[in-house]
């Protein structure tokens, strides 16, 4: 696959032109912010993913074409061709020289990120739902969704230097308990010595990555109530911060399991985000789209909203996706974020300084 | 009758787990669980007690065997004829078990002894066997007496000599007004929400709700303050409850009505009305209705009525299913007096201390479609629609009950629809007449004034400035002498306000002013009056302003976001603004200062119902609480101490609190930094050796330190390549 290389005049980038940022009751965050509009994808953002260098993110969409920005000034860098389907989650090696992505049409995929090659095609039997590289980026781990009889399962790869020895075995299995309900997200622990899961049945579980054991279970009593929809780790592999469709965000310990704090919205949470820089936890989402009113679009409440990640109050919110959020990161210098909406769109949003200077 | 609910299950786990055992919840008649016996899932059932007695009943085992008393005396040779015609009566009632009838035989005269002993297959058909033969009349000299054999202990035991019951002591029944003596002067409310009922205290200076009381399944339908607030009632199968008391609510009374589905007070809370209405097996006869009151405090049933709906509705040609409640309307005041019930050209006016009918009849008004009592006098008003084409005028027209006299009427043309306002203290009424212009193909509306407590009733006619507008809502000031109305065209009509007394002419109706385009569809008075609300429901998207009427002036506007109910608390302080479960999201409700601040935001799922506790009326007179209003700096002083107090304490805590969240989180942080400290090594090795985790110890990084860590990254590409 060769990259599409994409004249950047075509990137609208004054940011006025959407300024719809509205001051809701809580503050005013017409200040904070810059918006940027990308436009590249013709459906349903699912993922968002900064290089741990900040200078680069990359999305995925239901379009099967996930694509590479300049995280600065949202400008194309070029699109991953080769999938046939939606694709679900992608991410991006310590370095930056790796991309795997996972997708509906049965696969996940290794990319070379400069030259946009396909390296490695991971087969399954069913869609490949999230992925993730461990420590050291020698270990992959990859979830699959239920799909006639297949259970939803976790699925751990050996990543290897050279493209050439690279194999399509499992290094290790492990099973949903609960096999009919989607697994959304699946992410090393410390050390990767732990795997984390979360999926439809509002589990949270920790396995052993030696012996694929069920470690841990989140207490039912203070655990998500509906399906948690997204998974957001901190940059230490320390803490985690989980969305829901209950209209909850949690944060656990990810060596105990334990629920140090929680964030309750109005709207089920499809994504969820934590600053770097700040206390802040980002919280994205808004009514199903299938149930979106047509009366009035501040009904879906499709704001990217900030709390305090400490106080677990609200701080504020940014405005301006037509659509439920599904997808929210931080830029690892903390001082951009990108949204992805239902509506196709990316926002890449720059703080001023103001935003640096919030007290509540 | 075992009521079955779920106690903690949530209804969302319920349907999880149906779908899962692929049950089709929909389909599942609840009332054919069986439970095992003893297993009650951890809820308590009401039922118990009664459960128990009915046991105790048929421990004898003897239930069903009665006794037959005043038999002939008979000798051996007609024992058999006679043991014939008795089975054949009894046979007649129920089924007598085989070998059930046994007459004894005196041993030495071989003669009857008067009497035998039936015994049935169940207590119900011996019960009913009883009750149908005591008192049958074999032939002059012989009338049967008939007795359950179980009631014959208790019937030797009666004493030769009566007793004089014994008094029992006085018990000090709670005090039901105790939320009236709130330290803080707070206000209840009472919201519904999932399959929880709660109160709360309104602590506005806490900027929270303090919880009061709070139980899971507390109805089947809905709750409702008695008009007094001194009661809460609940909806049940059985039928309906009140809850009340000092400290926490206890059931006080029970009022049995299988399926009640609506209640209502009489306005000085003596009475409850419950109603029940049953569904034709045949769409098309109209529905079954039984309404029947109640005796709150004694939960005596005083009178019931049933019938089809017609006969507790004005029906009408378009066929309106079932009735409109409230069915009886109650006079005001609050003697509790008078009730009355408007049905197809008849207005039936009972009295509470007979429960029956004035004068024994039915007031015949012919085509009546509507009354409205005075809210503080026995006055009736109705309304009669046009008749005829048009030859018979329409009518307004005020009656004073029991007398029936007729105190004022007006007759009125070309009309379309009426619609009657009282004042709250009854000193007004406004009738908004609907009159069709001169084609007949619109209708323009104006107001008919009535001052009642004026000598020979004065009315006044108002048209609006322009008269073709459209009147979307009105409102009098509670206790007041204003009344606001929105006129005119949506989505930005405009809001007037007019007074019924003037400076220079106290007899005429002048107006005050007019906002124009406001984006209001509801007006609420706050129940002192002064104040005002114009809030735009429905598809305003809840827009509120806050408008003083005695200076002309908006105080603030706000939105609340969806909303769908708005409610004064009963001292017109605070203000609730809902959005409840019609919609989908947002579900929760808003207390606001009467003059326009958010206090406080509670959100809740599913969110069905709030009402605040009403308040009796207070015992001030008019003249000392306009003496209060006066020397109000005099009195505020007290409460704006408190008030600073409060505040101070609250940030005080809020500090607290922040600071000890902080430390737990600092806890958190340190623990992780050594933690990750602590692998640092096993990290480097899982990262073949890279030594690069300097920007993940740093928690509140520089922005100078990412700068070197872009530096660092950027060499290992150029290695790399």
């Amino acid at each position: 696959m060769t990259m599409e290389c994409v004249n950047p005049e075509g990137l609208r980038l004054d940011g006025r032109q959407f300024n719809d940022i509205q001051s809701s009751s809580h503050q005013t965050l017409e200040s904070w912010i810059r918006p940027i509009l990308l436009k590249g994808h013709e459906r349903p953002l699912t993922c968002l993913r900064y290089n741990r260098d900040g200078d680069l993110l990359f999305s995925c969409a239901k379009d099967h074409n996930p694509t590479l920005w300049f995280a600065d000034n949202g400008e194309r860098l070029g699109t991953y061709r080769g999938h046939n389907g939606a694709v679900w989650c992608c991410d991006v090696s310590r370095d930056s020289s790796r991309l795997i992505t996972g997708s509906a049409d049965q696969t996940a995929k290794l990319w070379d990120v400069q030259s946009g090659e396909q390296l490695f095609t991971f087969k399954f039997g069913s869609t490949a739902r999230s992925v993730e590289f461990s420590v050291g980026d020698h270990l992959a781990v990859i979830t699959t969704d239920p799909f006639i009889e297949r259970t939803s399962a976790i699925h751990v790869k050996r990543i290897v230097e050279d493209p050439q020895d690279q194999v399509d075995d499992s290094v290790l299995v492990i099973n949903n308990p609960d096999g009919k309900k989607r697994i959304n997200r699946a992410v090393w622990g410390p050390l990767n010595k732990t795997i984390v899961s979360a999926g439809e049945d509002a589990v949270i579980r920790i396995w052993d990555t030696e012996t694929g054991t069920l470690l841990k279970e989140s207490d039912e009593e203070v655990g998500h109530k509906k399906a948690i929809t997204s998974l957001c780790k901190a940059a230490d592999d320390s803490h985690f911060l989980t969305g829901s469709l209950d209209n909850t965000a949690k944060l656990w310990d990810m060596r105990t399991l334990t629920l140090i704090k929680s964030y309750t919205t109005v709207v089920p949470v499809n994504a969820v985000a934590m600053s770097p820089l700040l206390n802040h936890v980002m919280l994205g989402g808004g009514q199903d789209a299938s149930a979106v009113t047509t009366t009035d679009h501040r009904a879906g409440n499709f704001e990217a909203k900030f709390y305090d990640t400490i106080l677990q109050e609200e701080i504020g919110g940014v405005k301006g996706h037509f659509g439920p959020i599904n997808a929210l990161a931080f830029n690892p210098d903390g001082k951009s974020f990108s949204s992805g909406g239902e509506d196709g769109y990316v926002r890449l949003h720059h703080f001023d300084s103001n935003y640096f200077n919030i007290k509540i | 009758m075992l009521q079955f609910s779920f106690g903690s299950m949530e209804v969302l786990d319920i349907d999880a787990r149906a779908a899962k055992l692929g049950i089709d919840w929909s389909h599942v008649n609840l009332d054919s669980i069986q439970l095992p016996p003893g297993q009650d899932f951890g809820i308590e059932s009401d039922d118990e007690a009664v459960y128990h007695d009915d046991q105790s009943e048929f421990d004898t085992g003897f239930g069903n065997i009665i006794v037959v008393d005043h038999l002939p005396v008979v000798p051996k040779e007609k024992f058999e004829k006679l043991e014939g015609v008795v089975k054949k009566i009894y046979n007649q009632i129920g089924v007598i078990k085989e070998n059930g009838l046994w007459m004894p035989v005196d041993p030495d005269t071989k003669m009857t002894l008067g009497y035998c002993f039936i015994e049935f297959n169940s207590p119900q058909e011996a019960q009913n066997a009883k009750e149908k033969s005591h008192g049958y009349k074999l032939d002059k000299s012989h009338i049967f007496a008939v007795n359950m054999f179980d009631d014959f202990d208790r019937l030797m035991n009666v004493k030769e000599e009566w007793e004089p019951p014994q008094a029992r002591p006085f018990v000090p029944g709670e005090n039901l007004q105790k939320w009236l003596t709130d330290e803080k002067a707070r206000d209840q409310l009472v919201i519904r929400s999932g399959p929880d009922t709660e109160v709360f205290w309104n602590d506005a200076r806490q900027k929270n709700p303090e919880p009061v009381h709070k139980r899971p399944y507390w109805t089947e339908s809905y709750v409702q303050w008695s008009p007094l607030g001194t009661y809460l009632v609940t909806l049940h199968k059985q039928g309906a409850a009140v809850w009340g008391g000092a400290d926490t609510f206890t059931r006080l009374m029970r009022y049995q009505h299988s399926m009640v589905k609506l209640v209502d007070f009489s306005p000085g809370e003596k009475y409850l009305v419950t109603y029940h209405s049953q569904e034709p097996s045949n769409p098309r006869d109209a529905s079954k209705v039984e309404i029947r009151v109640f005796d709150v405090r004694t939960g005596r049933m005083m009178r019931d009525f049933k019938g089809s709906a017609d006969e507790f509705s004005i029906g009408g040609p378009g066929g309106v299913a079932g009735a409109s409640w409230p069915v009886f309307r109650w006079a005001g005041g609050k003697d509790d007096k008078y009730f009355a019930k408007l049905s197809k050209n008849t207005i039936s006016v009972y009295e509470t201390e007979t429960f029956s009918l004035i004068d024994k009849k039915s007031m015949k008004v012919d085509n009546v479609v509507d009354i409205c009592w005075s809210p503080t006098d026995s006055i009736l008003s109705l309304f009669v629609p046009e008749q005829g084409g048009g030859n018979q005028p329409a009518k307004v027209a005020l009656v004073s009950i029991p007398s029936k006299v007729e105190l004022r009427q007006k007759n009125l043309f070309s009309v379309s629809d009426c619609k009657m306002y009282w004042q709250s203290s009854g000193e007004y009424l406004a009738v908004k007449v609907d009159r069709y212009t001169k084609t007949k193909k619109s209708t323009y509306s104006g107001f008919e004034l009535f001052r009642i407590k004026e000598r020979d009733i004065p009315i006044e006619v108002l048209e609006l400035d322009n008269k073709n507008d459209k009147i979307i809502a009105f409102a009098w000031e509670p206790k007041g002498h204003r009344f606001a109305v929105i006129h005119g065209d949506q989505p930005r009509p405009d809001v007037s306000f007019y007074s019924m007394k003037t400076a220079q002419n106290t007899g005429r109706v002048s107006k005050l002013g007019t906002l124009k385009a406001k984006q209001a569809n509801a007006l609420f008075w706050s129940p002192t009056g002064k104040y005002i609300i114009l809030a735009g429901l429905k598809g305003f998207n809840g827009q509120l302003e806050f408008f003083n009427v005695d200076e002309l002036e908006t105080m603030a506007t706000a939105e609340h976001f969806m909303a769908t109910d708005i409610e004064w608390d009963p001292t017109g302080r605070y203000v609730a603004t809902a959005v409840t479960s019609v919609h989908e999201m947002e579900n929760g409700f808003t207390i606001w200062s009467f003059n326009g601040n958010l206090l406080y935001r509670i959100l809740k799922d599913h969110f069905f119902q709030l009402a605040w506790r009403p308040r009796p009326p207070s015992f001030l007179t008019a003249e000392k609480e306009e003496e209060i209003a006066k020397n109000l700096k005099k009195y505020s002083k007290k409460y704006e101490a408190e008030d600073q107090d409060v505040s101070l304490l609250l940030s005080e805590q809020d500090r607290e609190k922040r600071k000890a969240l902080n430390e737990e989180w600092e806890k958190w942080v340190m623990q992780w930094k050594s933690l990750h400290e602590e692998e640092k090594l096993a990290r480097q090795s899982l990262r073949d050796g890279e030594v690069s985790d300097v920007e993940e110890d740093e928690y509140e990084a520089k922005e100078v330190e990412f700068e070197d860590v872009i530096d660092v990254t950027e060499e290992i590409v150029q290695e790399s390549m």
